[in-house]
């Protein structure tokens, strides 16, 4: 995403300044990165929030005339940015759970879910898993906390599930991979894993390996790097829901280059609350009733290397 | 006459006294004061019958391997944690050049195509030259340890994320350096090279702290270095070596991580060195120094891990496994305030 912001500044003509946390949810180095963008008197900010715990300074930043753009995940409330680039999370988490529903074809789905965090609450986190079970036609319950699905009942076209787990992943490997242990130990019938993200897939799918049921578990993830499609085509995740978050950093580049020469705002999608750049899903197999691609067709506008 | 009695009646009394039997609660101050790691040992066998009984999958072997899988890596960072904290000290950079050890070591490996043996050597170096860089700090330029740490805190994770981009390694399955992460079995239980790998360092640091001149003067420099000066030990030699040492401890931890996550991820490890600190208060280490048994850290690291995994299994809120660790943190420095209260 960096890159391509960087590419975009260059070619607009834009002083691009890059602030980075040094973790997922590091909402204080996000504040001081807004503080010093106000003070230095720059024209926008391109952010990717890590939580609710920086809006009032993103709210410092509109009044000080700045254009606020949000990428890859709208905050909460979304009218905390002045737009956001991004793709639709539970898009994203709803086609990974079609795909599941429909591979597994009514037999019983045993599904662990690997969240982002315990203690924080972030948008993408609730997006992705409740878009993975409203994908399965499974209601997540409370809209705005995961874990309140009922633990049992049916999915779409008739068949049983049951959640055997919702664990912290901090969407790091070995977060992944000692949730997934601890997920298997508690019950070893999971056939259905959904991760927030690739490493904690790929976390997910080292505990598997190492448990010997590579065969029974299907991994589920999101994000569309060009190294997660690979795991697509072997065979560690079933399936990728792909996002691109290059093409959000170039458009939220080009908003801001466009509005300080005087240009007009841009406009959200209709119907959302923010300009969706898309997503889609990268599967080995298709399946009908479920629009998937190849991953050597993914691969044409994955991320990273 | 009568004053006499009284006299006599008087020091008997005081002698009784002064010859009483200790009270229950002394004996108990007195036992941990001997025994540092008793406390947490109780602890850890009470947290375990407790979720014995929640969940009947968590006492299989099958889950007992993956808790100590689990510890591994926390647990090798915290032996070599427990040095420096024996020595007064802390160390807050530790798990910031544990992980930038395991991303040189799979870098060199997958990208160079350095041999597998030469990557883990020279990550290993990276680790140990770390340490020896605390160590300088602290004892040639004597800035305090934790301002030291907390300084290479920062230059260490900022080296590691430049150096590997912000990309995650995946290294081939079967590379040498995922050796660690390879599994063998002894009945139902199932262990991996990793866990092997740390019981290694937890013994012959033991064995080092306990029987060798180096350890006790680790301890005299801990407990008093003003003290141990006047007593001829070589206060800045012994407090460098405890950091080199630790940096053997760090580089073992760093392929132990590598092994885990099947490569070199910057994301991975992050909170590693608060747990580390973590388990060595919680294992009874004074933060004091010159007080604590090594082996207290290994069972303060399993505490930790079997209240996540028996949270897990018992599908409650994880967020109660941070809790009940704040509350251990606490009771434990409290009981280590108490026991220093004895007058040895």
């Amino acid at each position: 995403m960096k890159n391509d912001a960087e590419a975009a500044a260059a070619a607009n003509g834009v002083k691009l300044t890059v602030a980075a946390g040094t973790t997922d949810g590091d909402t204080q180095t996000q504040i001081t990165a807004i503080d010093n963008a106000i003070s230095e008197g720059d024209k926008g900010i391109l952010i990717t929030t890590n939580g609710n715990a920086v809006n009032a300074a993103l709210d410092q930043a509109k009044k000080a005339g700045l254009f606020v753009v949000a990428l890859d995940t709208a905050p909460t409330p979304p009218t905390v940015a002045d737009i956001t680039y991004a793709t639709d999370n539970t898009a994203a988490g709803k086609l990974d759970g079609q795909y599941a529903a429909a591979m597994l074809g009514g037999k019983p789905a045993v599904i662990a879910m690997l969240d982002l965090f315990n203690n924080q609450v972030v948008s993408v986190d609730i997006d992705r898993d409740h878009g993975f079970l409203e994908g399965m036609g499974i209601n997540p319950g409370n809209p705005n906390e995961n874990g309140q699905e009922a633990k049992t009942g049916t999915y779409t076209g008739g068949g049983k599930y049951t959640i055997a787990c919702h664990q912290p992943t901090t969407g790091a490997i070995d977060g992944g991979r000692t949730a997934m242990e601890d997920c298997l130990s508690a019950n070893p019938d999971i056939n259905i894993v959904y991760a927030i993200n690739e490493p904690a897939a790929e976390g997910a799918y080292d505990a598997i390996r190492a448990a010997g049921k590579t065969g029974s578990i299907k991994v589920f993830a999101i994000d569309g790097s060009c190294a997660g499609l690979k795991l697509v085509s072997s065979g560690e995740f079933e399936a990728d829901a792909v996002q691109y978050p290059g093409k959000m950093a170039v458009l939220g580049m080009q908003a801001i280059a466009k509005l300080a020469r005087g240009g007009t705002k841009p406009t959200t999608s209709s119907g959302l609350s923010f300009f969706n750049t898309g997503t889609a899903l990268v599967a080995d197999k298709s399946l009908s009733g479920v629009t998937s691609e190849t991953p050597t067709a993914g691969a044409t506008a994955c991320w990273g290397s | 006459m009568t004053t006499v009695t009284d006299d006599g009646a008087a020091s008997a009394a005081l002698e009784e006294f002064l010859n009483r039997p200790p009270s229950l609660g002394q004996r108990v101050q007195s036992v941990l004061h001997r025994q540092p790691a008793l406390s947490p040992a109780i602890v850890l066998v009470l947290s375990f019958i407790g979720f014995s009984l929640t969940s009947s999958r968590f006492y299989q072997l099958e889950n007992i391997s993956l808790i100590l899988q689990q510890v591994a890596v926390v647990g090798t960072l915290a032996a070599g944690q427990t040095l420096i904290i024996l020595t007064a000290g802390i160390d807050l950079s530790i798990g910031a050049l544990m992980v930038l050890a395991s991303l040189v070591m799979a870098t060199l490996a997958y990208q160079d195509g350095v041999p597998g043996v030469l990557a883990l050597l020279i990550g290993a170096a990276v680790a140990i030259a770390g340490q020896f860089v605390n160590g300088l700090l602290v004892t040639r330029i004597k800035l305090p340890p934790f301002i030291v740490t907390l300084g290479m805190l920062s230059v260490f994770t900022a080296i590691g994320l430049i150096y590997a981009q912000g990309q995650t390694i995946q290294l081939n399955p079967g590379a040498f350096l995922l050796w660690t992460g390879n599994t063998f079995s002894i009945g139902s239980l199932n262990l991996s090279y990793g866990v092997v790998l740390m019981i290694v360092v937890y013994a012959v640091l033991t064995y080092a702290l306990r029987s060798t001149a180096w350890g006790r003067h680790l301890y005299a420099v801990g407990d008093d270095a003003e003290a141990a000066r006047l007593a001829g030990i070589r206060v800045s030699r012994v407090l460098l070596s405890a950091y080199v040492v630790a940096g053997i401890a760090v580089a073992v931890a760093a392929w132990v991580l590598v092994g885990r996550v099947g490569g070199g991820d910057p994301n991975s490890g992050l909170n590693a060195n608060l747990e580390s600190i973590t388990a060595v208060v919680i294992g009874g280490t004074s933060l004091f120094g010159g007080r604590g048994v090594l082996i207290g850290s290994l069972i303060g690291a399993l505490i930790v891990q079997v209240f996540d995994n028996g949270l897990a299994l018992a599908g409650l809120d994880p967020n109660y496994q941070v809790l009940a660790v704040g509350i251990l943190v606490i009771a434990a420095v409290s009981v280590d305030q108490w026991i220093r209260s004895v007058k040895a």
